[in-house]
């Protein structure tokens, strides 16, 4: 029993210690980048901005990049960083499962944008409106 | 008589006297026969489908999260956690029984100018009467065209979790006195066609004010600060600023507030959480003429800094 405890004493400690030493502060950091992103991606899909291949696929790989950052959820969204300077909300802890399942999802969206490779305006506006609806849903549920 | 009989049936007297006032000031105010008269001619329902996006409807009484056409499926069950209970959105589908299929069009327009249910029992401002008040009659009678094409779903939605004093619900005859006031929150000198149409949709359908808009210890709205952000009236954090004072949105374009209502993204691209994403996809229902209207009327109204 004893080393029960001292075991899973270890466990947490070791899993402190591979993660932030600040997560809200990292997660916010994420989410902020990813606002960047679609800052330029969001003009372009709205016909706004001229469609460049390279700029698109550029913050595409970056957006799919923080989107895989973010799926070991224990990393960003650990027990004890439910307070303290953030919006995020107390259904993260409490609905685990499906907060996991929001995080995979854009990740599977962002990834897919990346592979489809789009050269041209209408390729890119059908991968891109699955990936920003993710944006509202999430914060729908997520976000207070 | 002794000194002491006088005295208590001088408090009798009164105690009687209270309790009837008591009642005369809580009775509940349906509309006259004149408002009512102006519902008469009916309702147009694809006019009632704008009016039903404009007064966000769905986003209490369809399940929560719902999008496309599970909008129109008005089964109720959202669940509004408040310092005062938990309320919990009513079926409003056209079920007879469990929902309001049976609801004439004066029914509705008591319920939603009066805060008046049709036998005569208040409703609890969580049902957002308070704002409601400001809209036009026709737009319910429209609104009640509208609503009777929608399905009926069978199942009732569970009751309020509202403890002692708060179930009482004759005592929101005297919180209406207070609370309940139908002219305009704003006093506009001069306003121009779009910023009286977004003080329609803000003020009225709209109900902005519900959320945006600080309450006092009695859950009435605080109207020095209107719209100036507050301690979430329901659910957790804050609702933010959305007049042009500090820690507001002054410094964003009304065509980036127009954009806002219909994508969810603020300038900065941050996308809106919470209940808000729900009034996003209502407001995305309605011609960019309103969602310009609302922006104009948001820039004209007086800045206030945060109201939290």
């Amino acid at each position: 029993m004893k080393f029960a405890a001292f075991a899973s004493t270890a466990i947490i400690l070791a899993g402190a210690t591979s993660g932030f030493a600040d997560p809200i502060s990292e997660r916010k950091d994420n989410m902020k980048d990813r606002g960047a992103l679609m800052r330029v991606l969001a003009p372009i899909a709205q016909g706004q901005q001229p469609f460049d291949a390279a700029t698109v696929m550029d913050a595409l790989e970056k957006l799919n990049a923080d989107a895989q950052a973010a799926i070991d959820i224990d990393v960003l969204w650990p027990a004890g960083s439910e307070t303290g300077d953030t919006k995020s909300s107390p259904r993260i802890w409490s609905e685990r499962e499906a907060f996991q399942a929001a995080v995979d999802k854009f990740a599977s969206d962002t990834a897919a944008a990346v592979a489809a490779n789009p050269q041209d305006l209408p390729a890119f506006q059908a991968v891109f409106g699955p990936v920003a609806s993710n944006c509202g849903s999430c914060h729908e549920a997520f976000r207070l | 008589m002794s000194t002491l009989g006088k005295l208590a049936v001088v408090g009798v007297v009164l105690a009687a006297a209270g309790v009837a006032s008591f009642w005369w000031l809580s009775a509940p105010q349906e509309l006259n026969a004149e408002e009512l008269s102006r519902l008469a001619a009916g309702g147009d329902a694809a006019r009632g489908e704008q009016v039903f996006w404009a007064a966000g409807c769905a986003s209490c009484h369809a399940a929560p999260g719902a999008i496309g056409e599970d909008r129109l499926t008005l089964g109720g069950g959202v669940r509004l956690e408040t310092a005062f209970g938990t309320f919990v959105a009513p079926n409003i589908s056209q079920h007879p029984t469990q929902g309001i299929g049976g609801w004439s069009v004066a029914d509705l327009a008591n319920a939603m100018l009066r805060g008046v249910a049709p036998d005569g029992s208040h409703y609890y401002p969580a049902f957002p009467y308070t704002s409601y008040a400001r809209m036009r009659t026709e737009d319910v009678a429209d609104l009640h065209a509208f609503l009777t094409g929608l399905p009926a779903v069978a199942d009732a939605a569970p009751p309020h979790e509202i403890g002692f004093p708060f179930n009482m619900r004759r005592g929101l005859g005297l919180w209406k006195r207070i609370y309940l006031d139908s002219s305009p929150v704003i006093a506009f000198a001069d306003s121009s066609e779009a910023v009286t149409r977004g003080q329609y949709l803000v003020e009225g359908a709209g109900h902005c004010g519900e959320c945006h808009t600080p309450r006092d210890s009695f859950g009435g709205l605080e109207k020095g600060q209107w719209l100036a952000g507050a301690a979430a009236a329901e659910g957790q954090g804050t609702v933010p600023n959305i007049t042009a004072g500090e820690g507001g949105i002054g410094d964003w374009s009304a065509d980036e507030i127009a954009s806002l209502l219909e994508s969810g993204f603020t300038p900065e691209f941050d996308s809106v959480g919470g209940s808000m994403a729900s009034v996003v996809r209502n407001m995305a229902e309605l011609p960019a003429s309103d969602r310009e209207a609302i922006a104009a009327y948001l820039k004209a109204i007086p800045a206030r800094a945060n109201g939290y």
